[in-house]
């Protein structure tokens, strides 16, 4: 940890309203030990500039309120210590999203694609009488794809997203995941099916950058490569 | 379980508001008739008609400098229905938990303990030894909060601030097997890897066990109008909520409130006239353009400061008569304070300086609420520790706080507790 010191944030700046393009500003931070990015965020509003302008709610890296691009790198700003930041730290939004004001983005384009793969568990009645048992190995099948906490900052940096307009995504892929893998749900065919499409699964070229950019380390990709697995044994009519 | 609803409100193509502030409620004759509610994103202030409001707002916790919770949890459900005349039931019966980190409060789960990891203070000790001998590190919340808090008040805290949660012996294996996530947190919140290094830890506001008023059906004195999660108080917490229950609390009545709000909507015609709802909605929009056209030159992030502050310094978890009176002034004076408020931004767009002060505004009313209704609690019970009355009081205080709105200060009612099955006993760890 760094003692107390200055550092320089420069903020990209834009308003959908009424400008035409963005614009940076530079604001000197005066940081102390344990100090994040959404804390100087925090300072520059209420030090700098009261008409700064972005999202935040648990600061703890659960309700991916916060992803940013932080550096070059999409990130959450909530667990983002300044100390491991090189100075000027340069903060924007998530990209190839429309950004509403400075970095809160329109997530819609987003959660559509989310929607779109019929987030929630689907079985055959009847249902057992009380829960559905699930044994901690195949829970661990989707533990990881349960970590998602829909940031946006993997969709928002895959450039198959960027090119392609129906392609679901890393994040919606992943959930997909999900429940195809999960032993309680019934609708895996139809769901590999849905899936299963040239704009679909087919569309990731593995390039990684989901992987790279996830701020709960979670491998979107290696998922989707096991997505496309399934839905070519689906397709062939493997078991 | 965040998630889970949110799927369920997908597959039942729930509409949802996304980002809109409730600022209001609008009632006429004792029933609810809607909201007003400010949209973030684009500045606008609308009134929504309806015919049942179930508050699910949280808790209180940023009332205080140190909390747990989301910085999204200041209180706004409670404090709208305060303002619409409900009482808040038990607001000084606040929870800390032991084991925040410091400095920034993130919560290192009560797990870290179960998995066998020890307290120790700035001497090396396992202090819990000399409070509950027997429990240890597992003894309730609160006991270990206000140990922690002893070590600290007298010195043995490391750097006066702090003790130590210390997982090392645990071994690399059973940390990142049982506790990968507290492992996550101690490095990017603190850039402490529990292997190698005891975690910091201080106790911090948790849990608001108090809240709006309401019974075992969710129901409030508005009819319409439920309270379901902490923001409510149906009392299942009593003074001391354990462990895990606040999933009761949001499971068990979220579903009672949403069956009862569906009866009673489906068997209630909305007649709230026009006229009632124009009202509303002016009144909002005055007292948004009052924030615009504030000429004063306090502000509100030193406001909010000092308010955080005073409730930790002496609303925490030691209270005396002479502490609360002084944290009761120093909040009177925090809202003298705030009606000279300098002017808000008044930018439509994503106004943070604008939410921001709303907050403030109904926070202050909360502490308020917290302190006097501490104050007037002479006795310790559950989480309320009164060191000039160290014992529960039934012949007095075996009763629920109820705290009303006036144009003053608020006033305090009590009333009875309904004992069921289990009489209150002295705990003994």
């Amino acid at each position: 940890m760094k003692s107390i010191g200055k550092v320089n944030l420069r903020i990209q700046r834009f308003d959908s309203k009424t400008d035409s393009a963005p614009h940076y500003d530079t604001f000197e931070v005066v940081t102390k030990p344990g100090m994040t990015v959404l804390d100087a965020l925090f300072q520059v509003l209420e030090k700098n500039d009261r008409l700064l302008a972005f999202r935040y709610s648990c600061r703890s890296a659960v309700c991916g309120s916060c992803a940013m691009i932080i550096n070059g790198h999409p990130r959450l700003a909530c667990n983002t210590q300044i100390s491991t930041l090189s100075s000027p730290i340069i903060v924007g939004p998530l990209p190839h999203l429309p950004v509403v004001r400075d970095l809160m983005v329109d997530l819609h384009p987003f959660f559509q694609k989310t929607e779109s793969i019929e987030p929630y568990f689907q079985s055959r009645e009847p249902y057992p009488e009380k829960e559905f048992i699930q044994m901690p190995k195949d829970r661990a099948a989707i533990d990881s794809a349960i970590d998602c906490i829909e940031c946006g900052a993997c969709f928002s940096s895959c450039p198959l997203t960027w090119t392609d307009p129906k392609y679901p995504g890393p994040a919606a892929l992943l959930r997909a995941y999900r429940f195809i893998a999960d032993t309680r749900d019934t609708a895996k065919v139809q769901r590999l099916r849905a899936v299963g499409c040239e704009d679909g699964l087919w569309r990731c070229h593995t390039v990684f950058n989901c992987a790279d950019a996830c701020p709960k380390a979670i491998n979107p990709t290696y998922f989707i490569q096991q997505l496309k697995r399934g839905a070519t044994k689906v397709s062939m009519g493997i078991k | 379980m965040l998630v889970t609803a949110y799927e369920q409100v997908l597959k039942r193509k729930i509409k949802v508001y996304e980002e809109w502030f409730v600022t209001s409620l609008i009632v006429e004759k004792g029933k609810v008739e809607g909201v007003v509610a400010l949209s973030i994103l684009t500045g606008e202030l609308e009134a929504f008609r309806a015919k049942a409001v179930i508050l699910a707002t949280g808790g209180a916790g940023w009332t205080y400098a140190k909390s747990t919770n989301s910085m999204i949890n200041t209180g706004g459900g409670m404090a709208i229905a305060y303002r619409a005349g409900i009482a808040l039931k038990d607001m000084e019966f606040v929870q800390f938990h032991p084991t925040a980190l410091y400095p920034t409060c993130v919560l290192i789960t009560e797990g870290a303990r179960g998995e066998g990891g020890y307290l120790v203070n700035s001497q090396g000790e396992r202090f819990m030894q000399r409070y509950a001998p027997k429990a240890l590190e597992l003894a309730p919340r609160d006991v270990v909060s206000r140990s922690i808090q002893k070590e600290i008040d007298e010195g043995r805290g490391v750097k006066s601030a702090y003790v130590h949660l210390d997982l090392r012996h645990l071994g690399k294996e059973k940390i990142l097997s049982r506790l990968p996530g507290i492992r996550d947190i101690a490095l990017d919140f603190a850039g402490v890897d529990p292997i190698k290094d005891p975690i910091p830890v201080q106790p911090a506001q948790h849990y608001t066990m108090g809240g709006v008023d309401c019974n075992a059906k969710c129901e409030t004195f508005i009819r319409g109008l439920y309270a379901a999660g902490e923001c409510a108080c149906v009392s299942v917490h009593g003074a001391n909520r354990l462990g895990g229950n606040s999933l009761l609390e949001t499971l068990v009545f979220g579903k009672i409130a949403g069956e009862q709000a569906g009866v009673y909507a489906k068997n209630t015609s909305s007649n709230g006239n026009e006229e009632n709802f124009q009202q509303a909605l002016k009144s909002e929009q005055d007292h948004i353009k009052h924030f615009f056209e504030g000429s004063g030159d306090e502000d509100p992030s030193l406001l909010r400061e000092e308010m955080r502050n005073v409730m930790v310094d002496k609303v925490f978890l030691f209270r005396t008569k002479q502490q609360l009176v002084e944290a009761f002034e120093k909040v009177r004076e925090l809202k003298k304070r705030f009606n000279r408020l300098r002017a808000i931004e008044s930018y439509r767009i994503c106004n943070l300086d604008l939410i921001r002060a709303i907050e403030l505004e109904d926070m202050l009313a909360l502490s308020e609420v917290i302190v006097a209704s501490a104050l007037n609690r002479e006795e310790s019970r559950g989480s309320h520790v009164r060191l000039d009355f160290p014992n529960r009081d039934d012949s007095h205080f075996l009763k629920h706080t109820l705290a009303y709105r006036t144009m003053d200060m608020p006033r305090i009612e009590y009333s009875e507790v309904k004992i069921i099955k289990f009489q209150p006993e002295e705990r003994k760890y």
